[in-house]
């Protein structure tokens, strides 16, 4: 990337998209992580499933035909899924079919653990404890140089595990800030970090410093969101923003991660009715800042898909506290121009006591990297599945299809 | 057992010595291990204040040198002998909340929910009269924003006329209406205290915050206490964690408060916790770090900090009598296993979980809104037999069952295992070496979880001076910024700002929300975002640009080569030698240098 930053942007830019062998655009992967393990049975609900509502007499979301408000039940999707109401920003993204549900998706590993399942799932090799980097890393197509300094950026303070790796990754807590603030003192910071032996804050350096050079003429840009686009408050809708800003900046962005916390419902996951409640709060702002995603890139939204997962999901039976505790299987959601949506993807398992894993959790029929490897391998056109998800079994004929080849 | 576990210095008793001496003379006729390469006197000196402490202060490598390693770093292992710094002592002074017990705080720094409930007359204000007349305040607060939301400014105020009561000249209400900050603060101050807080409630928010930084102690408090008193709690711990990081003489025993917290984490924006948070590191940690593990584990059991955040206190066993008596929850009993005691691979099931949270049912908490403690209701807990971890735990065991727990958990050579590796990991090295790490859990075993021992064991080991060692973990947020503060002889007259810039490196203080705690592992924290943020620290705090945090200039007036050893305490690399010498000396080069790749380890 020697020498880019002083180019004009548009050069920059002409530069960086000319290798795209796609044409000019590139085409971008946003990986969703749910931290916390998300109830998938009360987000995307098996309203149709009367064991459902057996197993959580207090916590359940009311059918679409329940004799309450239409804003407290379940919207109904397909006569026997449906979404939870903190999600209706998504439904004319279900109706135009750029929204598709995986249902009974996850990790095959059987681990409750947080911290393991979230590692699993972030390194892509589940059950595996000894891989390095992250399969979002591992994810990005080779590529001829120059490559951007920014083709691969996480939302936050701290750079998560699954974009760990040998390829450039950068975090950004806020793109406005992501500069040193004195110029002068900048440069010595950065010929320093250039020639220290010490390897990793060199290549720390190295990234950080290139990154910013490519950022500051997008941060001098006060940014407004497309056709009126409404992120909601809080630090994912202002990561989503910053990612769609990002993309539509042309400055070689391939592939996004964002991650919102919040999904560990032990006590209380929901409020008197459906439609409040500490899910309902957390389920808003997901569903708003995708659905302002949408709206926001507008066309450009042909050429980016977006997923979302959950380290594992919640007891099929609530808890004693009006809560779930840790399960299994769990929902995905792919959201996107090249996504054939409207339909709910995954066989389902059933909720019948002898259907639950070890009797308790929705047992699992997709594996999660049957969903991201199809996006890897149809979207960002890298096809050595077997490197990015090292030990999986898969191949494209167990991809669902949820991607227009 | 093995040869090289003689202590790599010796120990301050003539006992310990005589008795190291005569095992190494024993076992060196049975193996021969190569001799382990060392570090020099002086990076051992700098190794251990790099890994003992926050940092070095800049007298600190004499004060070493002139102990004696070995008799600081015996000092260190007993912080009851570390006479305590008054500077730190004044400066928390102010902080009362960190004195106060959580009843006390709920009630002096109530929520708008407990404001409503001492409006109804529901709950009976505190005592102490200006206390109470803060709290008065705050009701007629809430209660006009209920009405009308409007609120006057000073300027406002003058027209319409001051209070007579608040006997102020001419002079002095041209002050208060128009004058700088400073002078506002200075004669606010200067009035009685009543009349002070009447003052305060008539200023907007932005005018109060803008009094802030002239403000003398206990005006500043004043000013919290109108922005939200619960704000004032989490304010005074995070302050108070910066100014023990920085302050205290009692290193070692700070950065094993900060380890065992965050091994033991809970997170301060959960619901009643935000009150029960002081208490635990307080009470529940900081008395333990260097005692037996199994006390240390039992008092976060009882803790009402851990009992709410792990969810355990509505935790039920199958009796529906009771109201709340609905079911059990399994979150504290996985988490005591995974992370807490035995680690996730320390061989427990599914099914122990369950029988482990079964046990707990019952460990519960008095009114945790009102700041009660730690009781067990029978009426909550499973009285069943239990099968833990191979143990049968036979029924009607009552609270018994879940001491039970933490006494075969507290004993069990994967929690030593998996507790010797989490210190090595923190103190030693990222990649810690398996024969140190065994040693450390052989003691740990040995001396039924003698936490000072362990920290011996490790303390002494010949890889804990491993020439690879030395300045090979990088540092964490908090450690970074403590030592950057500590490098220059910072002085912290407030913290918010430097808790604002830690959030920016990524570790917001009592703010982890997972129960993990933050990774012990320097290089997870390393990354663009995180290095700009300490960039951007480094500079700001050189030049004396942080709010709240005085550095003198006057410093950094020697050569560049003084300034950055003065700092590092070391040689620079060549290349940030070669970066900084083309720069003018003054605070930019110790911005530079706390900045260097050199700064970002320890």
């Amino acid at each position: 990337m020697a020498g880019i930053g002083s180019a004009p942007l548009w050069l920059q830019r002409a530069a960086l998209a000319g290798e795209n062998s796609a044409g000019s655009r590139k085409k971008v992967l946003v990986a969703i992580f749910q931290r916390g393990a998300a109830d998938g049975l009360n987000i995307v609900v098996p309203h149709g499933e009367r064991h459902y509502y057996d197993l959580r007499p207090s916590i359940s979301v009311p059918r679409p035909s329940a004799n309450v408000a239409a804003a407290d039940t379940v919207i109904d999707l397909d006569g026997f899924f449906g979404l939870h109401p903190a999600l209706a920003p998504l439904v004319p993204l279900w109706q135009k079919r750029q929204l598709a549900i995986v249902h009974a998706a996850g990790s095959p590993d059987p681990t409750r653990s947080h911290f393991d399942a979230q590692d699993y799932m972030e390194s892509g090799t589940p059950g595996f404890k000894a891989t390095t980097d992250g399969w979002l890393n591992r994810a990005l197509p080779a590529a001829r140089a120059p490559v951007s300094p920014v083709r691969a950026v996480s939302l936050g303070p701290t750079l998560p595990r699954t974009m760990r790796g040998s390829n450039n990754a950068v975090a950004v807590d806020n793109l406005s800030s992501f500069t040193v603030r004195d110029a002068a003192a900048s440069k010595m910071l950065e010929s320093m970090y250039k020639g220290t032996g010490d390897q990793i804050l060199n290549g720390t350096g190295k990234e950080t410093f290139e990154a910013v050079a490519i950022l500051q003429s997008i941060q001098k840009m006060p940014y407004q969101p497309a056709d009126g686009a409404t992120y909601p408050r809080g630090r994912f809708g202002d990561s989503m923003r910053q990612i769609a800003q990002l993309i539509k900046a042309d400055v070689g962005v391939e592939v996004a991660f964002a991650d919102l916390g919040g999904w560990d419902h032990h006590v209380n996951e929901t409020g008197p009715r459906a439609s409040v409640g500490q899910l309902a709060n957390v389920l808003g702002e997901l569903g708003g800042a995708l659905a302002a995603f949408y709206t926001d890139l507008g066309d450009r939204m042909e050429d980016v898909v977006v997923v979302t997962m959950s380290e594992f999901g919640r007891t099929a039976k609530e808890n004693g506290n009006r809560g779930t505790d840790h399960g299994h299987a769990n929902v995905m959601f792919a959201m996107g121009g090249p996504v054939q949506g409207g339909k709910v993807y995954g066989r389902w398992p059933g909720l019948a006591p002898e259907q639950l894993n070890e009797g308790r959790d929705l047992a699992l029929t997709t594996d999660f990297r049957d969903v991201l490897g199809e996006a890897v391998y149809a979207h960002l056109g890298n096809r050595s599945i077997s490197t990015v998800f090292p030990g999986y079994n898969g191949t494209p004929a167990s991809f669902k299809g949820l991607l227009i080849r | 057992m093995r040869q090289k576990r003689t202590p790599a210095i010796l120990l301050s008793t003539a006992l310990t010595l005589f008795a190291s001496g005569l095992y190494a003379k024993k076992k060196v006729q049975a193996i021969v291990p190569p001799p382990m390469p060392q570090m020099t006197a002086d990076q051992k000196a700098l190794h251990a204040l790099n890994r003992l402490t926050f940092g070095p202060r800049p007298d600190d490598l004499q004060l070493v040198n002139a102990m004696g390693l070995d008799q600081w770093i015996e000092w260190q292992l007993t912080p009851a002998r570390v006479i305590e710094n008054p500077v730190l002592e004044t400066k928390l002074e102010p902080l009362d909340t960190l004195r106060m017990s959580t009843v006390e705080m709920v009630r002096h720094y109530p929520t708008p929910q407990m404001v409503h409930l001492m409006i109804q007359g529901r709950l009976a204000l505190p005592a102490d009269p200006e206390t109470q007349y803060s709290i008065r305040k705050l009701v007629a607060r809430f209660e006009r924003q209920d009405n009308a939301g409007n609120q006057t400014g000073l300027a406002d105020l003058n027209a319409n006329g001051l209070p007579e009561k608040w006997s102020l000249d001419d002079q002095q209400k041209q002050i208060l209406a128009s004058g700088k900050p400073p002078e506002q603060s200075a004669l606010i101050a200067s009035m009685p205290e009543a009349e002070q807080y009447d003052v305060l409630d008539t200023l907007p928010n932005g005018a109060r915050q803008k009094l802030y930084p002239s403000a003398p102690p206990d005006l500043r408090r004043k000013i919290q206490i109108f922005n939200g008193p619960v704000q004032v709690v989490n304010q005074d711990l995070m302050e108070g964690k910066l100014l023990r990081a920085v302050y205290s003489n009692r290193q070692l025993e700070e950065v094993l408060t900060d380890f065992w917290f965050n091994h033991f984490n809970v997170n301060l924006d959960k619901g009643a916790d935000r009150y029960m948070v002081t208490n635990y590191e307080r009470d529940v940690i900081r008395p333990h770090v260097l005692g037996r593990f199994k006390d240390l584990l039992l008092a976060t059991a009882e803790s009402p900090a851990m009992l709410f955040y792990l969810d355990n206190w509505e935790s039920a066993g199958p009796d529906p009598t009771h109201k709340r008596s609905q079911g059990l929850n399994e979150n504290y009993g996985r988490e005591l296993m995974e992370l807490h005691t035995l680690g996730v691979d320390g061989g427990y099931t599914q099914h122990d979980v369950t029988e482990v949270a079964r046990c707990f049912t019952g460990w519960t908490i008095r009114e945790p809104r009102f700041g009660g403690g730690f009781e067990f209701n029978p009426k909550l807990h499973d009285t069943g037999e239990k099968h833990v971890l191979g143990v049968t735990i036979p029924a009607g065991g009552g609270i018994g069952d879940g001491l039970r727990v933490i006494d075969i958990l507290a004993h069990s050579p994967a929690t030593a295992h998996f507790i010797a590796k989490s210190l090595a990991i923190r103190f030693v090295s990222d990649n810690p070496p398996d024969d140190m790490v065994r040693w450390m859990a052989k003691r740990f075993m040995e001396t039924d979880g003698d936490l000072r021992e362990t920290m011996r064991a490790m303390i002494y080991s010949p890889e804990f001076w491993h020439p690879e060692n030395f300045r090979a973990k990088v540092k964490s947020p908090l450690e970074l910024v403590a030592s950057a503060v500590r490098a220059v002889n910072g002085d912290i007259d407030y913290g918010n700002a430097l808790v604002g810039m830690m959030n920016q490196m990524g570790e917001p203080l009592y703010r982890k929300l997972e129960p993990t705690g933050y990774s012990n592992r320097g290089s997870d924290w390393l990354n663009s975002a995180g290095l700009l943020a300490r960039m951007n620290f480094a500079i700001a705090l050189s030049r004396g640009r942080i709010p709240g945090i005085n550095v003198d200039a006057a410093q950094f007036k020697g050569s560049a080569a003084d300034i950055e050893r003065g700092i590092l305490m070391a040689d620079p690399s060549p290349d940030t030698q070669a970066a900084i010498e083309a720069t003018q000396p003054g605070p930019t080069i110790a911005g530079l240098t706390l900045g260097s790749p050199d700064f970002q380890r320890r």
